[in-house]
């Protein structure tokens, strides 16, 4: 959503917010895992957001700058600090991630439709990976997007989000016992 | 390209962000390797199943209406507060410009109540007070035409207290005008007559005020601006200014 020109001025705060206040409110969720705290962050999002609407630059993308500022609450929330604190991740270093040799968790997700499992495998990855991967997947941003929302290098989105990626794929990988399990399932399955 | 380099960008090439060129190449080989076909298909089933996943949080309509009414509220109370801020700047600025205006205003017509005054008083001074001496008015009038660029009326005063003396030239402001002298009793009474589009309309009517302890009264008609001033008494400064303003 880019907003240029000097009629910008002349909408409504309202009429440019409003309508992303579902995807905020679904991304606030995920990032606290709670609702009264996610209900807590988007009030003051649009607080925050409708004190600073004056110093919104013309020419920049809306959405990003809502998302960012939803994104600095969070951090500087109580829950945000003890979140980013106790989860420290590896040092990022930019580019791509190697090729993933093997497709076991895609297939097996994609064999089990297991939504829980996905949707715990997503809440239990870090913040910086678990909120990059929802701005790619589910709010559907650009790398330029999402490095304006996350205030990081474009090579930085990439490699983080590749690391997300990584890890979500971990996590849907099966414990050894539920693999042979798995193993045995699928081929019952070829066999039917 | 080997499938290993082809596989290191499938996710960028599945987020579409792969130059144009790229792109349609890395589809090219897709649709016709059979090791990177399964894994991309794997791979935008994820993504179908995050986006779905993803999804999963709605915000209780009650929130909704909360937020909205709390934008409006701040919206309309921030609008008020922008238009009161606006008006109360905007009605300085014209009070000010106002103030200013009447300043000047006032300034140049106290300005030109003391050139009057002046004039009254350094006529009465000066040893020749009048260029036409004479009493009768059909004698003071034609002495003015030719020398200013406006003619008037002058009253009888025969059955008055005053007495014409006579006239002279004068100006006020660059402006020719008729200065006549009536005596009354011992005092000098100065009727000054101007063009009063000459005098800008600084002056008002006034049927009696006091000016540098002078009475004075002014009036317009017909397009001149007449001045009555002299230190006697009002009253008998009405009475004059009642004589001109019926003559005629």
């Amino acid at each position: 959503m880019d907003v240029s020109g000097a009629g910008h001025q002349l909408e409504s705060f309202e009429e440019l917010a409003m309508p992303l206040f579902d995807q905020l409110y679904n991304f606030a969720h995920w990032l606290t895992q709670n609702r009264e705290e996610a209900e807590d962050l988007v009030q003051e999002t649009y607080a925050k957001a409708l004190k600073g609407f004056s110093s919104f630059r013309l020419g920049t993308n809306f959405r990003a700058w809502m998302y960012r500022i939803l994104r600095n609450t969070f951090l500087t929330s109580r829950t945000g600090l003890k979140v980013t604190m106790t989860v420290p991740l590896d040092p990022e270093e930019d580019g791509a991630e190697g090729a993933v040799e093997r497709d076991t968790p895609e297939t097996i997700l994609f064999e089990r439709s297991n939504r829980e499992v996905l949707e715990n495998a997503i809440a239990e990855l870090p913040v910086p990976f678990r909120e990059v991967l929802l701005l790619c997947e589910v709010g559907e941003m650009s790398y330029e997007e999402m490095a304006e929302t996350l205030s990081i290098p474009i090579g930085t989105v990439m490699s983080r989000l590749s690391r997300a990626r990584k890890a979500l794929r971990n996590r849907l990988r099966p414990a050894p016992q539920e693999e042979n399990a798995a193993a045995l399932a699928k081929g019952t399955n070829r066999a039917v | 390209m080997p499938c290993n380099l082809w596989k290191e960008k499938l996710d960028i090439y599945l987020d579409g962000e792969l130059p144009a060129e790229e792109m349609r190449a890395f589809e090219g080989h897709v649709h016709s390797c059979a090791t990177c076909a399964p894994d991309a298909l794997a791979r935008v089933q994820v993504k179908r199943s995050i986006q779905i996943v993803g999804k999963r949080f709605a915000p209780a309509s009650e929130f909704r209406r909360r937020v909205q009414g709390f934008i409006a509220t701040k919206s309309r109370r921030g609008f008020r507060l922008t238009w009161t801020l606006a008006a109360a700047l905007s009605v300085l600025a014209v009070s000010s410009l106002l103030a200013s205006y009447l300043g000047a205003w006032e300034s140049r017509r106290e300005q030109s109540y003391a050139e009057i005054t002046d004039l009254h008083v350094a006529a009465l001074a000066s040893s020749s007070r009048v260029d036409v001496v004479s009493s009768d008015r059909h004698t003071v009038k034609p002495w003015f035409q030719g020398r200013i660029p406006f003619s008037f009326d002058l009253p009888v005063v025969l059955n008055s207290e005053f007495s014409l003396v006579g006239g002279r030239i004068t100006y006020l402001g660059q402006a020719p005008g008729a200065h006549l002298i009536y005596a009354a009793g011992k005092h000098e009474i100065s009727v000054f007559i101007f063009q009063d589009r000459a005098l800008r309309g600084i002056w008002g009517d006034s049927d009696g005020a006091k000016e540098h302890s002078f009475n004075l009264a002014t009036w317009s008609k017909g397009g001149l601006r007449y001045v009555v001033i002299g230190d006697a008494g009002l009253a008998d400064i009405g009475e004059l200014a009642k004589l001109f303003k019926n003559a005629g």
